[in-house]
């Protein structure tokens, strides 16, 4: 009798202490991401946000606007370069913060700082760093002869411009992802390590296996898991970040040279008053995330498997 | 005996330069930003001075220029402000779903579960175009409370994946033994789980504040008003005007609104990283 009461009481409980959450969830995410696809498909501006059916045109117009290219492609670029960056250097770090060292918590908080801290006031040392005329990296190749004088390697001028160059400014952008991202991934990769049983690693090296055939054939394939992690978290920051752009760059040079995703449905919606062009651009974000999503959902499986 | 000592010992020196090479990228900005605070304008913007060291003396002017004439002190505390709120909407909304998911809703928990993390995956940078619909319905436009109603987005979503871990890794029968006692369900959860779970809520404040922190287009879109600029934003946009920088109040600014994150985040870093590697295990 009294099991059966408390047996009803959970079953009450249970949706009761959910509710908040799911009511927030569905109309706070829910709702809006919804309304980003209805967006797309209509011709609502900031000005006149009276609601009228377009179908696929927003879709059909951005396709062969050049902006929005060049904002797709580099997304991706920067993307895809920074998590290669980050994943070597990632597994380096790693490797490096296992070994014991004297002022190991100094070293740590030094090297977590640009993932511990707010991007944003992080950015703010790069533009310096990047800066058309006081830049520091600017000042330290002009000391050892590589910038500043006839025949230097790098040019005659005392400055690379770095913001104001199209190359350069897409090596910048990449730059602060890589800074941010780095211990992210060290950090998760050094968690993944140190969960490797110890002996497997020592019985191989008893059976002769050298360091590359035990890091390719033993210790990367256990990480797996946990690089697949690092690496999906480390996409969904990269992939649908505008901060680093926006405080950086503004997407300049001009027009679009480090223009993303991100940065360019901001200009079109809040700049530019054209609500329905930027949901459109924002959606494209959808079919990676969605890869994200299936990925995290195949390895939780796999979790509730074995 | 001798050749081993050598190797050893390039071994060590080999370690010490790899971790200077990255202490040096990762620290570096802050370097600047903390030597740079200290700075007159005029040895600051001297391209033939020496950029890492003082040329000329030190001086307190940008910190008096940003403390006294910026509204840097105003960001903080709106941040501060947000960033409460948040965190006090967050646990409130996430402990109890959070322990339902884990220990109530038997299987479909599970898949529920699943789902509100997936949630997390749609950034604020493909709602915010709708979301500037819901805060003018809201009369929201430039107020705080815009971003109070809106951080929970991300906040949430997070959290309660980290407290249904958290839940699910401690014990049931503590509560099991409660309620043979005599309490209820609900007595357990608030008598017994909660006081255990202190570790577990403390790590999804820091979590939520610093996500907080870090947040920039909600407030880039909703917020134009100077006094009401979250540090992220007032850092940016208010210190930098077109082509003008306070170069020295910038960089002094970021530093000092990072640090006190900074030194939060790192003492729960282990936490957060276990929540978010286990998250796919548990």
């Amino acid at each position: 009798m009294r099991g059966e009461s408390l047996r009803d009481s959970e079953s009450a409980l249970a949706p009761l202490l959910l509710l908040p959450a799911i009511l927030y969830i569905v109309l706070f995410v829910g709702f809006p991401f919804v309304m980003s696809f209805i967006y797309s498909l209509s011709n609502v501006t900031i000005g006149n946000p009276h609601y009228r059916f377009v179908g696929l045109a927003n879709f059909a117009a951005i396709l062969h606007d050049t902006a929005f290219r060049q904002a797709l492609a580099n997304t991706f670029i920067f993307t895809f370069t920074s998590i290669v960056i980050v994943v070597v250097f990632g597994h380096i770090l790693a490797e490096l913060l296992r070994q014991q060292f004297r002022g190991k918590w100094l070293v740590r908080f030094l090297i977590l700082l640009p993932w511990t801290t707010p991007i944003a006031l992080g950015t703010i040392g790069f533009l310096w760093f990047f800066d058309s005329l006081y830049s520091p990296i600017d000042w330290l190749l002009r000391q050892v002869g590589l910038l500043g004088h006839a025949g230097a390697l790098l040019g005659a001028r005392s400055n690379l411009y770095w913001l104001g160059r199209p190359a350069l400014a897409m090596l910048a952008v990449i730059t602060v992802h890589v800074w941010r991202l780095l211990p992210l991934a060290a950090v998760i990769m050094l968690a993944g390590m140190n969960a490797i049983p110890q002996e497997i690693i020592e019985a191989a090296e008893v059976d002769g296996a050298g360091y590359f055939r035990r890091l390719f054939q033993i210790v990367l394939p256990l990480l797996f898991p946990v690089i697949a992690v690092a690496v999906l978290f480390a996409t969904f920051f990269t992939f649908t970040d505008i901060t680093v752009v926006w405080v950086l760059t503004r997407g300049g040079p001009p027009p679009n040279t480090t223009q993303v995703l991100a940065s360019l449905a901001f200009l079109d919606s809040i700049e530019g008053g054209d609500l329905a062009k930027g949901a459109t651009v924002a959606l494209f974000f959808f079919p990676v995330l969605a890869g994200i999503a299936a990925i995290v959902l195949r390895l939780v499986k796999k979790a509730v498997v074995t | 005996m001798g050749a081993a000592m050598l190797k050893r010992l390039l071994r060590r020196g080999g370690l010490y330069a790899a971790l200077l090479f990255f202490i040096a990228f990762s620290a570096a900005p802050f370097y600047v930003m903390l030597i740079s605070m200290f700075k007159s304008s005029h040895g600051l913007m001297n391209p033939a001075n020496n950029p890492f060291l003082f040329v000329e003396p030190p001086t307190l002017d940008n910190l008096r220029f940003l403390l006294e004439q910026s509204l840097f002190l105003r960001f903080l505390f709106n941040s501060t402000v947000v960033g409460a709120a948040v965190v006090v909407i967050t646990v409130v909304v996430a402990v109890p779903a959070a322990y339902s998911l884990a220990r109530l809703a038997g299987s479909w928990g599970q898949y529920l579960g699943i789902g509100i993390f997936l949630t997390y995956l749609i950034p604020p940078t493909l709602l915010f175009i709708p979301m500037t619909r819901v805060i003018s319905t809201f009369g929201l436009q430039n107020s705080l409370w815009s971003l109070v109603l809106t951080y929970p987005t991300f906040t949430l979503p997070f959290c309660i994946w980290l407290m249904t871990g958290f839940f699910m890794s401690t014990p049931r029968e503590l509560e099991e033994q409660a309620m043979i006692d005599g309490c209820s369900r609900l007595g357990a959860f608030v008598r017994i789980v909660l006081p255990l779970s202190v570790p577990g809520i403390v790590t999804v404040v820091v979590f939520a504040f610093t996500l907080v922190a870090n947040e920039y287009i909600y407030a880039l879109a909703f917020i134009q008003s100077s006094t009401e600029k979250t540090i992220g934003i007032g850092v940016t946009t208010e210190l930098i005007r077109g082509d003008v920088f306070y170069w020295g109040a910038l960089m002094g600014g970021a530093l000092l609104a990072s640090i006190p994150v900074a030194i939060l985040y790192t003492a729960f870093l282990d936490r957060i990283i276990s929540g978010l590697a286990g998250g796919a295990r548990s």
